[in-house]
């Protein structure tokens, strides 16, 4: 396998309470992921998958273990970080879409896109919004509210939204968790083109095979183990 | 590229009806607040304004005798009492006095009058020395008196509406069957002389058979004399009551002021319970978007971002709520005016609530200031999201 490590992870734990019982959700899980790739996490419901994804992608912390982002130490052993220091990190890094789209009901397509600049800005921005959004098939859906759209258009708007500020990473959770096949087919697609096509590293947690088949490494968790 | 502003305004307009509602809410508590400050300072001033045009600063009245005309027309027009003509001599003696105006006030039952009759009053003054004090009189019409004993009047400018007289027109007065002719009209001062019949003192006097007696004296003091030691030497006149004016018109703001600390305390409750209601709109939509907060911190929303974000839709909604409370507190000042002066004992003259732009300005950033401390516990909730509280409750 070819590519620098662009996320490692080392015996990464996460442990919840509920009550007096404790959940063991990650238990010693190590993983690298090297840039450029497509990676896939899949595994039956409570497995872990979208813990691991979450503390890959700096949403949450680990209870131990330790992780690297481009080289640079994340967290190690004890070592917490606040929530403004994982937003500085997930700035410089990542973009997220979610199963459930999260689009602002009351903005068009151009201006939820545009959304995350309200907040920040990077260097390598995509200044070329409209462009970006018709490399994505929404080009005569720009100023449609996402009421007006199907569930594959707003998941291609969200898309497009995680990728304005140009990430290193592109984090799917669940992509297509509330599509239908055609959709998530057309999904998947654009995923793997960001990936082929533009390098970007995608990883992504999933319960349907044909879309963790478009992965160039799928990785089973259970039981908060790979 | 959208701006935080743009997202907070728009976000407001995701439920129309409650932020419309809320929005009201703080309509009517700035309307409030923007009305009774400008009673506030409108009433002191509309007192002022009536105490200082009347042209002397001290009035010596009979013992017992109402000394103001709203007083006489509450008692029905009875209830004068008379003083000597000879104490206007006296009181000329004292250095400190610089002039005088002998008054003899008179009122009768008109059955005429509105629907069931009422009283008229006559004002009887002296042509020689009345019209020095009053110098800001102007005549609408016609001019001061041809003859000290002349059975004229010269009417103020809202006796002469109510009764539709010009010059050249005659009044009866009533139980004395003598008709006066009217000479003179004044134009508008916005005091109470605007609704008085002036009559020359000696007709009074000679129609209502009050030869040699007044019911007031007004005196007008040298600039620089001590007003205490005036009053105090008049006190020593027999049968007298010495009425500074000055005195008058803080005794009156001290009634009024106990009144306009209420009207205040109700306009702040009026305040605080828009801003809860500020608070639980603001609250409410922090929590329904707890996701959505979560999901722009997964975006790179700071803490910083989403509380800015939260506060700026409280300011929205403070300055929405606070533009249309002014608008209100403009459109509806004469009603307001109206209502006050029902409801209150004694009003003077002219307008009782004055609101202008620094007033309106003023209790703006009043309402604004306290919305954004109540915005800022909703602020400070949203600004405490962590995007994986949001995602885990996504998942459940």
């Amino acid at each position: 396998m070819s590519g620098e490590i662009i996320i490692g992870a080392r015996d990464i734990r996460k442990l919840y309470h509920r009550g007096s019982e404790e959940i063991v959700a990650l238990d010693g899980v190590s993983i690298d992921v090297r840039k450029g790739e497509f990676v896939s996490f899949v595994g039956p419901s409570g497995s872990g998958k979208t813990t691991l994804l979450n503390i890959l992608g700096c949403l949450d912390n680990a209870t131990s273990g330790s992780l690297e982002i481009s080289g640079t130490g994340v967290f190690g052993e004890d070592a917490r970080l606040s929530e403004r220091d994982l937003t500085r990190i997930r700035r410089a890094h990542f973009g997220y879409i979610f199963q459930n789209f999260y689009l602002l009901p009351t903005l068009t397509v151009l201006e939820n896109v545009s959304v995350p600049f309200s907040f920040y800005r990077s260097e390598q921005a995509i200044d070329d919004i409209p462009g970006l959004l018709a490399s994505l098939g929404l080009e005569k859906r720009m100023d449609h509210r996402p009421g007006q759209l199907s569930g594959g258009e707003m998941q291609r708007v969200a898309i497009a939204r995680a990728l304005v500020n140009r990430p290193e990473i592109l984090l799917a959770d669940e992509p297509t968790g509330n599509l239908d096949t055609a959709r998530s087919r057309d999904i998947g697609g654009v995923l793997k083109q960001l990936n082929t096509g533009q390098g970007l590293t995608v990883i992504m947690v999933t319960h349907n095979s044909e879309l963790a088949g478009l992965a160039g490494r799928t990785v089973e968790i259970r039981d908060g183990k790979i | 590229m959208i701006r935080i502003y743009q997202i907070a305004y728009k976000n407001l307009l995701r439920k129309k009806t409650r932020t419309i509602l809320t929005i009201t809410g703080i309509s009517l508590s700035a309307w409030v607040l923007v009305s009774l400050l400008g009673f506030n300072r409108g009433y002191e001033s509309a007192l002022n304004r009536d105490i200082d045009s009347m042209g002397y600063q001290v009035l010596v009245a009979a013992k017992g005798c109402p000394y103001e005309a709203a007083t006489l027309m509450l008692k029905g027009g009875t209830g004068l009492r008379y003083m000597n003509e000879s104490i206007a001599a006296d009181i000329m003696k004292y250095n400190e006095v610089r002039k005088i105006t002998p008054m003899l006030m008179q009122a009768v039952f008109d059955p005429d009058k509105g629907e069931s009759g009422g009283i008229s009053a006559y004002l009887g003054v002296d042509p020689a020395t009345f019209p020095g004090m009053k110098g800001y009189f102007k005549f609408q019409q016609g001019a001061w008196f041809t003859d000290p004993d002349a059975n004229e009047a010269v009417m103020g400018y809202e006796a002469a509406e109510l009764e539709q007289r010009e010059v050249g027109d005659k009044i009866l007065i009533p139980e004395k069957k003598v008709e006066l002719t009217v000479v003179g009209v004044l134009k508008r001062t916005g005091t109470q002389d605007d609704g008085t019949i002036f009559v020359p003192i000696q007709a009074v006097q000679r129609i209502f058979g009050q030869a040699g007696r007044l019911t007031a004296i007004g005196v007008q003091v040298n600039k620089n004399a001590d007003m205490a030691a005036v009053e105090q030497k008049m006190y020593d006149l027999p049968d007298v009551q010495v009425v500074s004016l000055a005195q008058v018109k803080q005794t009156i703001i001290s009634l009024v002021a106990t009144a306009r600390v209420m009207v205040l305390s109700i306009a702040v409750i009026a305040v605080l319970i828009a801003m809860v209601g500020v608070v639980n709109t603001i609250l409410m939509s922090v929590f329904e978007r707890f996701q959505e907060i979560g999901i722009l911190k997964s975006m790179g929303a700071m803490p910083g971002d989403v509380f800015r974000l939260i506060w700026i839709e409280t300011f929205i909604l403070c300055l929405a709520g606070g533009i249309v409370g002014n608008a209100l507190a403009f459109a509806l000042e004469a009603a307001t005016d109206l209502l006050i002066r029902r409801l209150l004992p004694y009003s003077p003259t002219g307008s009782l609530v004055q609101i202008d732009a620094p007033l309106a300005l003023a209790a703006m950033a009043a309402i604004i200031g306290i919305g954004l401390l109540a915005g800022l516990y909703p602020a400070w909730r949203a600004a405490r999201i962590r995007p994986i509280e949001s995602i885990r409750s996504q998942e459940g």
